[in-house]
């Protein structure tokens, strides 16, 4: 036997008139949200054509199910009678319509709270993004000044923070760093010197493989490849545990007990990470040449010893101490770029994503703008 | 803990620092984000020994107004007195003083998660006072006791429940014997055995420790059977529409919006069938 089917009539409007100046709109059928929403143009159109109306009354004697896609009917058709200034008569509905619409219809909508879609010129747009991008570099500078601040108070011993807090910051981005700078410091060596094998190997001249990885890497990629890699791991962390504990509420409890957030949460991790730069640098920069003495041992047959007397050759003191002093300040850059956005992270959970996400876009971005200052530098230095 | 709360709720502290007189100021404060303004023309005065309660409908300002009490955000306009001292203009120095005779309780706890309850409840401790780390253990321990965590000192906040990390909050925020003691929804998530719980220690509090108590909530049950005194916010003036005892307030005031809020809703209609 067949299984029953309940045909439904589909959700109907039609309207008549009840006397000269009263629209009456007659419901009928099913009005389920599955089933599509009618509009309310007939009812719109029906008021515009003559002649004029003035009230409007329901008739629900042949509804059949229904549920909130009638109820929306019935709000806008409500909203277009007030806007007209006409009268809607709800005793037609069923009970629980009329209650349902009275509720929706009891809180008055707050004046000013709906926002309004702003639309601007191209020009304005720029304008606005590049007074957005100057504000964010003001606060980037303030924020720095701040910790320079904050940094004098603990040079003179005034400074408030936890010293086993300092020592956490210490182990997070020093030691625990170790494993991801040693793979990336490896393969950057390796890349640099695959890239150098290809063009040296023509000219016979494969030894100055270690010239090229070493300067390099001591110069430029070590400090450049450690920042980039703490700017995504530490950086966002910074952000992360600072964001969170806002939306907690816990950096405004350390505020209002008179303790600075600034010192208590911002100068550990500015101290851990200003001190661990510049060792995860020199210990990047020993992977980094070790990576290109195994291609040359592997593909060239240069000896490990030949291949680390000719980068001693190659590297001056003076590339080391330049690229330690590149890593200091890109440890600078990462530490206030992670604290500053954990500090700014609104007060939802999806913000403290969006300020990781900022904090390493500002560290990346600040780290390049930096490494080209650096080159300049260094350059009318002659370094 | 003897006496019940209701019969304590209008007493008045004698605790090491009760006294009579104003305690708090505010006069004509306004209250803004950007050009938003949440709250106008608020003025009130709590006296010593009080537990003041500001209340309102959701959305209506409270946790703001908490917020302009304890420095966390400026006022667009008006000032904040603490008795003679202006709250509002004293350079950072000064008010770091003045914070430190506060104590607070944040809706959350705020409990900071990377330490245990008794790290937490020692921080002030540690950092305003001469005490070694053996006697701020101590006392530490002893604040847990006072809000019924005796025990859970090696907790992390993650490890307890949420009125426990509530109660904990308490016990951090009295950790100095503050003047003041401010509580924000401190009932709020919690059953009603726990939040009748959490009102007697805020009595017990205000009592032994002479604090004045100023408390965030719209929970009905709290306003009346703790508060003495009070103001009511409203959302739609964006001000003050009633102040004094909330039992008073229940029992004579007659604007339709604070007794609709004071009766859940059932006072409007009682008051046009008491004019019908």
């Amino acid at each position: 036997m067949p299984p029953q089917v309940e045909i439904l009539q589909p959700a109907q409007v039609s309207l008549g008139r009840l006397s000269g100046s009263t629209l009456q709109v007659r419901l009928s059928g099913s009005w389920k949200l599955k089933r599509g929403m009618p509009s309310p143009s007939a009812v719109t159109d029906a008021l515009d054509a003559p002649p004029k109306s003035h009230r409007i009354a329901f008739d629900a004697a042949d509804l059949g199910e229904w549920d909130s896609s009638l109820l929306s009917f019935i709000m806008r058709v409500v909203e277009v009678c007030k806007e007209r200034g006409l009268d809607a008569d709800l005793a037609g509905l069923p009970d629980g319509l009329k209650r349902l619409v009275e509720l929706a219809a009891a809180v008055p909508e707050r004046e000013g709270a709906r926002s309004k879609p702003a639309r601007h010129w191209f020009v304005a747009r720029i304008g606005d993004s590049t007074l957005a991008w100057l504000d964010s570099a003001v606060a980037f500078l303030a924020f720095f000044g701040e910790v320079v601040r904050a940094l004098g108070r603990f040079s003179t011993g005034r400074a408030r923070y936890r010293r086993i807090d300092l020592g956490v910051v210490i182990q997070e981005c020093g030691a625990d760093a170790f494993p991801i700078v040693t793979l990336i410091s490896f393969l950057v060596g390796t890349i640099l010197a695959f890239m150098g094998a290809v063009q040296l190997q023509r000219f016979g001249a494969s030894i100055y493989i270690a010239d090229l990885v070493g300067i390099a890497v001591v110069r430029d990629m070590g400090a450049m490849m450690t920042a980039i890699i703490m700017a995504g791991r530490t950086g966002a962390a910074f952000a992360a545990q600072l964001g969170s504990m806002k939306v907690t509420q816990e950096i405004d409890a350390l505020a209002t007990m008179g303790l600075s957030p600034m010192e208590y949460l911002v100068l550990p991790r500015v101290i851990a990470l200003v001190t661990m730069m510049p060792l995860l640098c020199l210990y990047s920069d020993f992977i980094g040449i070790l990576g290109g003495a195994f291609v040359g041992w592997s593909m060239l047959d240069i000896s490990w010893v030949s291949y680390l007397r000719q980068t001693e050759g190659a590297v001056q003191l003076g590339d080391v101490v330049g690229g330690l002093v590149k890593a200091t300040v890109y440890g600078i850059i990462i530490a206030v770029a992670g604290c500053l956005r954990g500090l700014q992270c609104g007060n939802s959970s999806s913000a403290v994503g969006e300020a990781a996400t900022r904090a390493v876009v500002t560290g990346i971005v600040y780290i390049v703008v930096a490494c080209g200052l650096f080159a300049f530098i260094f350059n009318a230095l002659g370094i | 803990m003897a006496a019940s709360t209701d019969q304590r709720s209008a007493a008045r502290p004698n605790g090491p620092r009760a006294a009579a007189g104003v305690h708090i100021t505010v006069r004509d404060l306004t209250m803004a984000y950007g050009s938003f303004v949440v709250m106008h023309d608020l003025s009130f005065t709590v006296r010593r020994g009080d537990v003041f309660i500001i209340m309102g409908g959701s959305g209506c300002g409270k946790s703001t107004l908490l917020r302009h009490l304890i420095g966390l955000n400026e006022p667009a306009k008006g000032e904040i007195f603490y008795d003679a001292v202006n709250f509002t203009t004293t350079a950072p120095q000064g008010r770091q003083a003045l914070l430190r005779r506060f104590g607070v309780l944040y809706q959350g706890g705020a409990l900071w998660s990377s330490m245990t309850l008794a790290e937490n409840v020692g921080i002030p401790l540690g950092e305003f006072t001469d005490l070694n780390p053996a006697e701020i253990r101590e006392i530490a321990a002893l604040k847990l006791a006072l809000v019924g965590l005796k025990g859970f000192e090696d907790y992390f906040p993650s490890q307890i429940s949420g009125g426990m990390q509530k109660r904990a909050g308490i016990a951090r925020a009295i950790a100095l014997d503050p003047e003041i003691m401010f509580f924000d929804e401190p009932s709020s998530g919690l059953d009603p055995i726990s939040s009748r719980l959490i009102d007697d220690l805020i009595l017990d509090l205000r009592d032994n420790l002479g604090s004045t108590v100023i408390v965030v909530t719209h929970e009905l049950a709290s306003i009346l059977t703790i508060g003495n005194n009070s103001v009511f916010l409203d959302a739609e003036d964006r001000t003050i529409i009633a102040r004094g005892d909330p039992k008073e307030m229940l029992a004579h005031c007659d604007i339709p919006r604070v007794r609709q809020f004071l009766t859940r809703g059932d006072g409007a209609a009682s008051t046009a069938r008491s004019h019908g």
